[in-house]
């Protein structure tokens, strides 16, 4: 009732009712909640895929797919996963806090922000749609590393435009990020007095803006390559297949760090809630964070250690990796820290977040391991790489993404997740989590290649074993759906501030946020 | 908010938009220049060089393929058995031949025994240096050979000896030695019983 007397207040119109509403919207909290349903179905499609490809591999031999199409499996997984799950969850959670934490009435161009969410649709349609086209979807791995991606059928061109698509939508949300951080802050709320999610999604924002256009460029020239008679990359016209590597991964490293920095401010957020204290080291985390966003140009050759890179390159990335790992640990340390002597309760959100600071700081350690160049000429392409970026990314991306979704919803629906059902998520999630990815260390080291359907019998037990975690993995985050319907629907009414350690502007607000929220700037002091 | 403070905002949001589009723009840019990058860093520090691969080939750029006819090598052709129930012998003892020709010399293997055996021929040469010039294109020796019983076959080795061959060696000497692959077959003995309680099921069956 408060909202709508609000909205009288201050003339504004009933909007169009209905599905026009969620096109036509420039609210910065409808935007994050339709990002947030759009990855959520994203997740699940590349979970249906990641479930197809274990379900090939529970056992040696070819049972339920073929090898062809295994291929687009794994590519499609990947690409899903990161463009269109990852990337917009967080994009979501930025639409939908950004503006409540800094004090802001919305986005700085909320019809740009509109159209940045509704690039996602046709953009998905594309990729999942390239199952459909003759030749199949696109099979040369995410990476979509040439010579495979300038030879594959017209799949591979609709992934390009996805790509393009997709692209375009993220620099554009990027876009409105930094201008919203820098010139839309509450009076009072320094850049150093913001919280911690601000500054990693800011620096973020910065990095996508730098190399999502890359990324555009390379696969810009892959499609020259097919259809235009340019030789980027191929070979047989004086191109290079190895450059194609390069220019990937000066995105693509920047790009792993966009998906894990949000995950950071997430984690830093929610560390200081539970256990009732400041974060520790604040200044340290803004500084660790811009220098990990620094370090991460300067790394990309740490994936192509087995191009026939001079002993010198090898070196260079690989002392450059390692480095990467001071700011990282600086970071570990500061949570841990933050708990250190704090009056700690594990409420859902807490549980999420103390599981990604374990489940993530062992994925940084095998990514230690893989940085060491002699070894990792060892793993290079086996199941130790699968298992270590299945650490950092779902243990450390997703985990923090459910840590927040848990620690917002009473925000974004009014009403308080179920506990139980939240718990049970969890606690189903990091088991089945490491019965899945945790043979798979061991699987590389044996000398398991990814990306093929078929293994040979000394693999059999570990991979039995992987494919009985993913199945429960993915069937419990079927619980994390009920847990948001249910929370949408009623539960337990959340006050304004639904956690008792929670600090921020965010939790000034009535639950569940108005529609409109800090018209009138809040003073911070 | 007054409308004054209002219209300053959205006029430095425009223009840190503006800003941001065109670094976006920039870097779109960017990725395309990192392929003459590419090529300079390439060709500087000679790691790749794709455009003009004879320049890193340097002196192995011109290999002379023609026949060298004015040295000649004794060939000589030799054949021993381990431990297998087979004749092998090459069907000439020894061939005169220029580095750089293409031959190609015949020998003769059989089974003596009432059993299928695999065999493996492994070469050696002598002097040893001469096996790196010795480039054989064919070669029995380059698969196993499984001998039905009493079947004789005429197996080829066709090999072209490098002009690089070191002056000093007039005289190579090619032997292969043919062991048996236990592995395939189980051992003789064994194979032949086996082989007869395949001959009495085949004719008892035959008697049904």
């Amino acid at each position: 009732m408060a909202a709508v007397t609000h909205e009288q207040l201050h003339g504004h119109h009933p909007g169009p009712t209905g599905l026009m509403r969620w096109i036509t919207t420039t609210n910065h909290k409808d935007i994050g909640t339709m990002y947030m349903i759009f990855s959520f179905i994203m997740f699940l499609s590349g979970g249906v895929m990641a479930l197809t490809i274990r379900a090939e591999l529970f056992q040696p031999g070819l049972q339920v797919v073929q090898p062809e199409f295994f291929n687009q499996l794994t590519t499609m997984h990947g690409l899903v996963m990161v463009f269109g799950a990852i990337m917009p969850a967080f994009v979501g959670f930025a639409n939908w806090m950004i503006p409540l934490m800094i004090g802001a009435s919305d986005m700085a161009f909320a019809r740009m922000n509109n159209w940045s969410f509704w690039l996602l649709p046709p953009a998905a349609v594309l990729l999942l749609g390239s199952f459909f086209v003759p030749g199949g979807a696109s099979a040369a791995g995410w990476t979509l590393y040439a010579p495979l991606s300038v030879q594959m059928g017209m799949g591979m061109d609709l992934a390009i435009f996805a790509i393009h698509i997709m692209g375009i939508s993220s620099i554009m949300g990027a876009i409105n990020i930094v201008v919203t951080v820098l010139n839309m802050r509450a009076p009072g709320m320094t850049l150093m007095k913001m919280p911690l999610f601000c500054w990693t999604w800011l620096i973020t924002a910065y990095l996508l803006i730098a190399v999502m256009p890359v990324l555009a460029g390379a696969v810009t020239m892959i499609l020259t390559d097919r259809h235009f008679g340019t030789s980027f990359f191929n070979a047989a016209g004086g191109g290079d297949p190895v450059m194609y590597q390069h220019i990937f991964w000066f995105f693509g490293h920047p790009e792993v760090y966009i998906m894990i920095l949000p995950a950071f401010g997430i984690v830093s957020q929610i560390i200081p809630a539970f256990a009732r204290k400041p974060l520790f080291g604040y200044a340290s985390m803004v500084y660790a964070t811009a220098s990990i966003a620094i370090l991460s140009f300067a790394v990309w050759a740490h994936h192509m250690f087995a191009t026939g890179m001079p002993a010198a390159g090898q070196l260079f990335f690989m002392y450059a990796t390692m480095l990467i790992a001071v700011p990282t640990g600086v970071k570990v340390f500061n949570w841990v820290a933050t708990m250190w002597r704090g009056a700690m309760t594990f409420e859902t959100p807490m549980l999420w977040a103390t599981g990604f600071i374990f489940v993530f700081t062992m994925g940084g350690f095998t990514g230690l391991i893989c940085a060491i160049a002699p070894i990792d000429i060892q793993v290079q392409d086996t199941y130790y790489v699968v298992a270590h970026f299945h650490y950092v990314l779902v243990a450390g991306s997703l985990f923090a993404l459910f840590a927040g979704a848990y620690y917002w919803l009473p925000k974004w629906t009014g009403h308080m997740p179920s506990e139980g059902l939240g718990k049970l998520h969890f606690w189903c999630s990091i088991v089945f989590f490491n019965i899945t990815f945790f043979p798979m260390h061991f699987l590389g080291l044996a000398g398991m290649p990814r990306r093929i359907p078929d293994y040979a019998l000394q693999f059999a037990d570990f991979n039995a074993m992987a494919s009985i975690g993913a199945f429960g993995f993915g069937l419990s985050q079927l619980i994390f759906l009920v847990v948001v319907v249910k929370c949408v629907r009623g539960g337990e009414r959340a006050a304004a501030r639904a956690w008792e350690g929670a600090e921020g502007l965010e939790w000034t607000v009535p639950s569940p946020a108005p529609h409109h929220t800090f018209e009138e700037a809040p003073i911070v002091r | 908010m007054n409308s004054h403070a209002h219209r300053r905002l959205a006029a430095d949001n425009r223009r840190l938009l503006l800003r941001l589009a065109v670094s976006a723009v920039a870097m779109f840019g960017f990725g395309f220049l990192l392929v003459p990058f590419y090529e300079k860093i390439c060709e500087v520090t000679g790691i790749n060089n794709f455009l003009r691969p004879e320049a890193e080939r340097g002196a192995r750029a011109v290999v002379n393929t023609q026949v060298d006819a004015s040295r000649r090598i004794l060939v000589q052709f030799d054949a021993n058995l381990h431990d297998l129930p087979w004749r092998f012998r090459p069907l000439q003892r020894s061939l005169e031949v220029h580095p750089g020709q293409l031959v190609q010399v015949d020998y003769e293997v059989s089974n003596t025994r009432e059993v299928p055996i695999t065999g493996q021929a492994v070469p050696s040469y002598g002097p040893q240096l001469a096996g790196r010039y010795f480039n054989k294109m064919d070669c029995f020796c380059f698969e196993q050979q499984t001998l039905a019983p009493g079947e004789r076959r005429i197996m080829p080795v066709v090999f072209v000896v490098d002009p690089a061959l070191p002056e000093e060696v007039t005289v190579i000497t090619l032997s292969y030695t043919f062991f048996e692959l236990r592995g395939r077959n189980t051992t003789t003995a064994a194979q032949g019983r086996a082989a007869a309680a395949v001959e009495r099921a085949a004719s008892g069956k035959g008697a049904t």
